[in-house]
């Protein structure tokens, strides 16, 4: 396999890892926090219909972000109530919005643009284009560096390196503002929290949206600039991959780059079956690739490669003392 | 907590549940500009209309039993098996392998195997993820969810590269045997007199599934591994101060749920007569429904399931006739999932106060 071919797997992995590390962090608050979130699928595919929806009508992409980033919230909201306030069944509640998710969004699809549950194509500024960094073109004649400054790091859409961005932003908020320790310390003992006089639900809440809100960029990412326009189903499983991603990731943001990473390889290689072959010179199926993920992590959830300990007061709700 | 009478558990909650949802749906049904007593009436009239109807309506009913009692019998060991939709899956590859491994010279022979076939697929394929849980401590949701993925990926894996007939385009098995054709209800009520629609792939399956709730219910309430599989559930600690091991009952309650799941394949995949891609189409997940909604007895779930049959149908008649999509009941199940199971105490707790205020009238 030659240095091109290789430059293009490395392009498309980082454009496939971009919705998995979006909903992965948004996992990570959420989970971190004590709630359990089997939901991201569908708060990723909700946000992917109303982003495209809205870009598609207004024809402006930053009026289908905040659109997709309010349906995901909707959702959000809607699972919060279900297992921080009535305190049922979080893996229940996440079941039911991946299918609210998938229903609702073909049936407004329906609705609106009558074209068999998908939104019209989306061009111009109804999408995320692609950034050019500056200087790409100065240096793309130098050996090496200059093909992976101009294709791999310059050349994708914003939403790109937010997702980068991200990363360093939920470290720092997790493991260096006060919020962050609580934001841990609900997710492994609640009790404490409440005993220090702060509020349980508040903080819940508050990592519930902001799971929401990623969940939304997530989504918005995959309608608006991976591709352009909403299909049914679009997210084809992502959500759980990004989960998956969570637990591969040990529910740390450093691992979970990482994560994402290997798995938007493994979703680039699938697309490449040509160029796999050519580097092992047997015939891979590509419905191996497409299972490695979902086989990685069960691996690791049985522990033999390293332990995944999730946050302690993960799925249960909290019920304060009378 | 016991201000609730059993009665009033049993049927009132889930009632009340299950008419939130529905009110809920034709909201949203007005919401798209359509209207939801015509949409009603439409569904009705598609399925009770004629037996062919009513014979998909059963035949759908026939699946979600299955995959209700699957995700039913987990319930009661306090375990949640998302996972029946893969062991769906790998049951209906039993069942094909089976009934293609020899020329069946009559479906009274076949079935019997079949049936085995099928459950041996569905419970290994559970296996895994209950032994995962038992001995590693893997939380079984994250797991069998991955599994599902994993046998999606077999299934496309087999069928396209191994099982597809030379030459075919189509990725499927080839047909089965005609000695592995079950009799359709129109065979079975036209041998008794009644007339019944041909049309509608519903079978003798049916039967089998009715005798499954039953035998069900004997298994959880008058069986002593029942007893382990509910004491499990209700109290791990208590349960194991009894000496009951859990690991036992972790991986017999998921063999058994399973095995369930794999057994709808006698359903879908002998009246379809070969074994296609996505022939599951989604009964794994209903079941969650299902056994949501009957509160985890057979009662309750075939009652469930007889609704859920009745929507798929229904939602095939609107589908035809309006600019609502079939994906109104995949709406109509998340919001039953949601209601009887995540909100099940917006109800309860509300409820609770009302027993409360009529019993201290009578005090």
């Amino acid at each position: 396999m030659d240095f091109l071919t290789l430059l293009q797997i490395f392009d498309s992995s980082v454009r496939l890892a971009t919705p998995l590390l979006f909903a992965c962090l948004a996992g990570l608050f959420s989970e971190r926090a004590g709630i359990f979130d089997i939901g991201l699928e569908g708060k990723m595919l909700a946000a992917a219909f109303f982003s495209a929806a809205f870009a598609a009508i207004s024809g402006s992409v930053w009026v289908g972000l905040l659109a997709g980033i309010g349906a995901s919230l909707a959702l959000s909201l809607v699972h919060g109530l279900a297992s921080i306030t009535f305190r049922g069944n979080q893996l229940i509640s996440g079941v039911a919005i991946n299918f609210l998710a998938a229903g609702l969004t073909v049936l407004i699809a329906q609705s609106w643009f009558q074209q068999g549950g998908r939104t019209p194509s989306l061009s111009g500024n109804a999408r995320f284009n692609e950034i050019t960094l500056p200087f790409a073109d100065a240096v793309r004649d130098i050996p090496y560096f200059g093909p992976i400054y101009a294709d791999l790091i310059s050349g994708h859409s914003i939403l790109v390196y937010v997702a980068f961005l991200t990363v360093p932003l939920t470290w720092y908020l997790l493991f260096r503002t006060r919020f962050g320790l609580r934001l841990r310390a609900v997710g492994e003992n609640p009790a404490a929290v409440d005993t220090a006089g702060i509020s349980v639900l508040r903080l819940r809440y508050s990592a519930v949206a902001i799971c929401g809100v990623l969940c939304g960029l997530s989504g918005a990412y995959l309608a608006t600039g991976l591709q352009a326009l909403f299909v049914k189903d679009m997210s084809s499983g992502r959500g759980f991959i990004a989960l998956a991603a969570l637990i591969f990731a040990k529910w740390r943001p450093w691992y979970a780059l990482w994560a994402c990473l290997l798995f938007g390889f493994l979703q680039a290689l699938s697309l490449r079956p040509d160029a796999v072959e050519a580097v092992t010179q047997v015939k891979v199926p590509g419905q191996l690739l497409d299972a490695l993920p979902y086989i990685l992590t069960v691996v690791i959830l049985a522990g033999f490669v390293g332990k995944a300990i999730p946050p302690r007061a993960g799925g249960e709700p909290y019920v304060k003392e009378r | 907590m016991d201000v609730i009478p059993k009665w009033a558990d049993a049927i009132l909650i889930p009632l009340i549940s299950i008419i939130l949802a529905f009110i809920i749906s034709a909201l949203v049904i007005l919401a798209i500009g359509e209207d939801p007593i015509n949409a009603l009436q439409l569904m009705v009239q598609g399925t009770f209309g004629n037996s062919a109807g009513i014979g998909f309506m059963l035949f759908y009913a026939t699946n979600f039993i299955f995959t209700g009692l699957a995700v039913a019998i987990a319930f009661h060991a306090r375990l949640f098996n998302i996972g029946g939709e893969g062991q769906a899956m790998l049951g209906g590859l039993g069942v094909a392998f089976v009934c293609l491994a020899v020329p069946w010279p009559h479906w009274t022979i076949a079935l019997p195997f079949a049936l085995i076939g099928g459950a041996l697929f569905g419970a290994g394929w559970a296996l895994i993820p209950a032994w995962l849980q038992a001995k590693r401590g893997s939380h079984i949701v994250i797991t069998t969810i991955m599994f599902n993925f994993i046998a999606s990926a077999l299934l496309v894996y087999l069928l396209v590269e191994v099982l597809k007939p030379a030459g075919s385009m189509d990725p499927a098995t080839p047909r089965f045997p005609e000695g592995a054709h079950l009799p359709r209800m129109s065979d079975i009520l036209g041998a008794v007199g009644i007339p019944f629609s041909d049309a509608a792939p519903v079978n003798v399956s049916f039967f089998i599934a009715l005798l499954a709730c039953y035998l069900f219910w004997l298994l959880v309430w008058r069986t002593r591994l029942g007893y382990e599989i509910r004491a499990y559930g209700q109290s791990e600690s208590a349960a194991r101060y009894a000496g009951i091991s859990p690991t036992k009952i972790i991986l017999i309650a998921m063999v058994i749920s399973g095995a369930l799941a794999g057994c709808m394949a006698i359903n879908n995949v002998m009246a379809a007569e070969r074994l296609v891609l996505n022939s599951v189409e989604g009964a794994g997940f209903i079941g969650i429904a299902v056994a949501l909604m009957g509160r985890s007895h057979p009662v309750g779930v075939l009652l469930a399931s007889l609704l859920f049959g009745f929507l798929v149908q229904g939602g095939a008649e609107i589908d035809f006739w309006t600019n609502i999509p079939r994906e109104l009941i995949v709406v109509v199940q998340a919001l039953v999932i949601l209601f009887t199971g995540a909100l099940d105490n917006m109800v309860r707790v509300p409820l609770a106060k009302v027993f409360l205020m009529f019993r201290k009238r009578e005090a």
